[in-house]
């Protein structure tokens, strides 16, 4: 217990807030995080939090809408006005899933909170059973953080702490698996993680065995439990108007190891990780978002203030959170290529024009990094590639290879005129950007 | 004898009826050899700058019409016809007829097929593509079933001209059944190869089969028709038909036992073809 | 009364680059270079609607869906 409680006063007159001191700063999920790897316990996490506060039914998605908390999985999606859609769509009753299944290669964010966090997530989980009238919550997760979450889901079922069951369902380990339509159809039975094309009918409106089905991302549900502890206007004091609060970003390239920081949104990139202006010098381009993400020119990515907003100006996202910083000793486009050629296999080769142009673009690219003068209509065709692509699967897979490419052309443009007029740059340096070990691909 | 007599003869005698029968069987037959190979046309994609994707389609569709049509007149006809005990419900529910009740149940089998399968294409976006398609395979049984169904049931299996006809459609479906399958890169090979053994196999069987059963004599004996029947069919053939007693023509009634000199007896239509 | 506003769909998944809707509606059906189809943006010019749905009942795969446009979407 804490020595000291402050009674937050809130717009919704809500007296059963947490009685423990809100996060001041930018630390709120990592807030006392052991460092060992440890998961955190329930009672140490009940400790920490207090218990869980209740809520109102639709007062608590008023209170999601106050906040403008936003989805990190990737898409950025306004979290209240989610909710507020499972529910209307509620003939059925629906199904709340717990997205942690974190197919891109460059991010650790999520696994970090399932297996350290599991609490956090199973907070936010069950929160939003009750707020949209489900009683089943399903943590799709993958299959190596499978036993931690059983755990952490019997330990709060002894205590019978939650008022619908929680299932644990084991996410294949492929790409497209955080995909919300291949979640869906994995926990259905379907294996392999496939999309479904979805744009006549959702999953909110027909997902897990025909139920509206909620899919959030588990960094999401983790906010939404502080939230409900400590109110939107709490954790609106961090972040800007349209992109409130904090966000976990794994960064790699700045550190000897890859690591996972807590950043509060709107604050510049280059404040975040201590680097000045000088940072040009050693950084050839920054990745921000994921694989599915876009490139953008060090300088750019150093000034702007870090927020969703920003970083669709430059053509990119923040995405998954992912923050890689390319050294100068690589070469960027052999690294595009070889992520081009990851994501061709990671489609789910369903759609012709996905299947097919994927399979040209990474020739394309593999051509321009290696074997440059062979590259026929020159660089022209690439662009063309991505352009035949873009918006023409059931998914989002290709727009993204779309947008990766695109805008690598366009901030390494300077070392693609150089291979296209003096051939390949014969780099040695180790690869940079990280991509799970080749497996033998099974059949579809 | 010219033609207006032959239709005037067969109409006093009806045997209208069965000329009905035979050709718009013969020619439904040679509608549903069309309809199929058309149907594996459009299935496999084949075109040319004349001939687009979507004429295939059509085509296919207007023959599987017209051959609907030939078999529903087919149809009214044989059960029109008293002159066999076929009787409505023996189009529709197969191997219940009293007269050569395997052959032409054949004949109502498929009929249901082919039935099942236009019905199911009226309704295609209804029933979704999965359902559809797997009624719609159906129609590889439909065809060696009605082939089954016109060596076996028809007169006419030994007639020169038909013979030809039913070698036709059998190697046009065959070789429309090798196309589809050297074309279907989507199934497995052991299923394509066995698309192309099993319709061999058919095909040898039909050969076989007409060579030991319609065209050796005693068929229509060996067809299957009950004792009862072959007897009843007999006794008409040796009495005047119906419709020349109706007329009140001046054939003469034939003393017992005697078989009048009519075009052609019943039993003896089927003999006269051996 | 407005007339309403239609537009092409095609389910991706399960097309498999047959090309009849190209066949019967070339001024808003494209085919890119391995066969799948690409509409223009925008609506179809409504005395080709007819055609549309011709080409949506003729596609062997059933990919093709008529939708009807919201006609603040079509105006953009």
């Amino acid at each position: 217990m804490t020595a000291t409680s402050l009674r937050i006063s809130s717009g919704s007159g809500d007296p059963q807030r947490s009685t423990r001191t809100p996060p001041v700063g930018a630390e709120r999920l990592l807030l006392g995080l052991p460092q060992s790897g440890e998961p955190v316990g329930l009672i140490q996490h009940l400790d920490q939090w207090g218990t869980l506060p209740l809520w109102r039914k639709s007062s608590f998605i008023d209170e999601l809408d106050g906040s403008g908390l936003r989805g990190h999985g990737g898409g950025w999606f306004p979290v209240g006005v989610k909710w507020r859609s499972v529910r209307r769509a509620a003939l059925r009753r629906p199904v709340v899933v717990a997205n942690g299944a974190e197919g891109e290669p460059a991010s650790a964010k999520d696994r970090l909170l399932v297996r350290q966090l599991p609490h956090l997530v199973l907070d936010g989980a069950v929160l939003a059973a009750s707020s949209v009238g489900a009683t089943e919550v399903i943590v799709y997760v993958p299959s190596s953080s499978v036993a931690g979450m059983k755990r952490a889901a019997e330990e709060r079922l002894r205590r019978g702490l939650d008022p619908c069951g929680i299932d644990v369902v084991a996410a294949p380990d492929r790409f497209l698996a955080g995909q919300e339509s291949a979640v869906v159809n994995t926990i259905n039975g379907q294996p392999s993680a496939r999309p479904s094309f979805v744009t006549l009918r959702t999953v909110r409106e027909r997902g897990v065995n025909g139920r509206p089905t909620l899919v959030q991302n588990v960094e999401s549900l983790a906010h939404v439990s502080l939230i409900a502890r400590f109110g939107a206007d709490w954790f609106r004091r961090v972040g800007t108007e349209r992109s409130p609060g904090t966000a976990l970003l794994t960064v790699t390239g700045r550190w000897p190891e890859p690591r996972i920081v807590e950043v509060p949104l709107g604050v510049r990139l280059g404040d975040i990780l201590g680097l000045g202006p000088d940072a040009t010098r050693s950084i050839a381009g920054v990745l921000l978002g994921g694989y599915g993400g876009g490139w953008v020119a060090t300088d750019e990515a150093m000034a702007q203030p870090l927020t969703e907003e920003a970083a669709r100006d430059v053509g990119s996202s923040i995405g998954a959170g992912v923050v890689a910083l390319l050294p100068h000793d690589v070469c960027p486009l052999l690294e595009v290529s070889r992520v081009a050629r990851y994501l061709e296999g990671e489609g789910a080769g369903q759609c012709g024009p996905c299947v097919n142009g994927l399979g040209v673009l990474a020739d394309a690219l593999e051509l321009l990094a290696t074997q440059p003068g062979r590259l026929r209509n020159g660089i022209s065709a690439i662009p063309k590639l991505c352009g035949l692509v873009e918006g023409r699967g059931a998914c989002r897979h290709p727009d993204g290879v779309a947008r990766f490419v695109r805008t690598a052309l366009r901030v390494f443009e300077n070392h693609t005129s150089l291979h296209l007029q003096r051939g390949p740059c014969h780099s040695t340096a180790p690869p940079f950007l990280p991509l799970p070990p080749a497996r033998r691909r099974s059949t579809r | 004898m010219n033609p207006s007599a032959i239709l005037l003869g067969a109409a006093s005698n009806g045997k209208a009826l069965w000329y009905l029968t035979r050709a718009t069987g013969i020619v439904a037959l040679v509608l549903l050899t069309g309809t199929v190979v058309i149907g594996v046309v459009a299935s496999v994609g084949w075109t040319t700058e004349r001939w687009p994707r979507f004429l295939s389609q059509t085509v296919h569709r207007n023959l599987s019409l017209f051959c609907l049509g030939f078999v529903a007149v087919h149809v009214v006809s044989t059960v029109s016809d008293g002159y066999v005990p076929i009787g409505l419900t023996d189009a529709f529910v197969p191997f219940l007829s009293p007269y050569r009740p395997l052959w032409v149940g054949l004949g109502a089998l498929a009929f249901d097929l082919l039935l099942a399968v236009m019905i199911t294409s009226a309704l295609r976006h209804r029933i979704g593509f999965s359902a559809w398609r797997f009624v719609h395979w159906l129609a590889y049984l439909c065809w060696p079933i009605a082939m089954f169904h016109s060596l076996g049931s028809g007169s006419d299996t030994s007639l020169t001209l038909v013979l030809v006809i039913d070698a036709l459609c059998t190697a046009a479906v065959l070789f429309a059944v090798i196309w589809r399958a050297l074309s279907g890169r989507t199934f497995a090979l052991g299923r394509r190869v066995a698309a192309v053994v099993g319709a061999g196999i058919i095909s040898l069987a039909m050969v076989v089969f007409a060579a030991f059963g319609p065209l050796r004599p005693g068929w229509s004996h060996r067809a299957g028709s009950s004792t009862a029947v072959r007897a009843q069919v007999a006794d008409k053939s040796a009495a005047p038909t119906t419709s020349s007693a109706l007329l009140g023509s001046s054939a003469p009634v034939p003393a017992a036992g005697v078989v009048p000199p009519t075009l052609f007896t019943f039993s003896e239509r089927a003999g006269a073809n051996q | 009364m407005r007339q309403p506003h239609y537009a092409l769909v095609v389910n991706p998944v399960v097309c498999d680059g047959s090309g009849v809707c190209a066949e019967l509606l070339p001024e808003y059906v494209r085919l890119d270079p391995w066969g799948y189809p690409i509409f223009q943006a925008g609506e179809i010019a409504p005395h080709l609607v007819e055609h549309a749905r011709r080409a949506v009942r003729s596609c062997p795969r059933l990919a093709l869906t008529l939708v009807k446009l919201d006609t603040s979407v079509a105006r953009q």
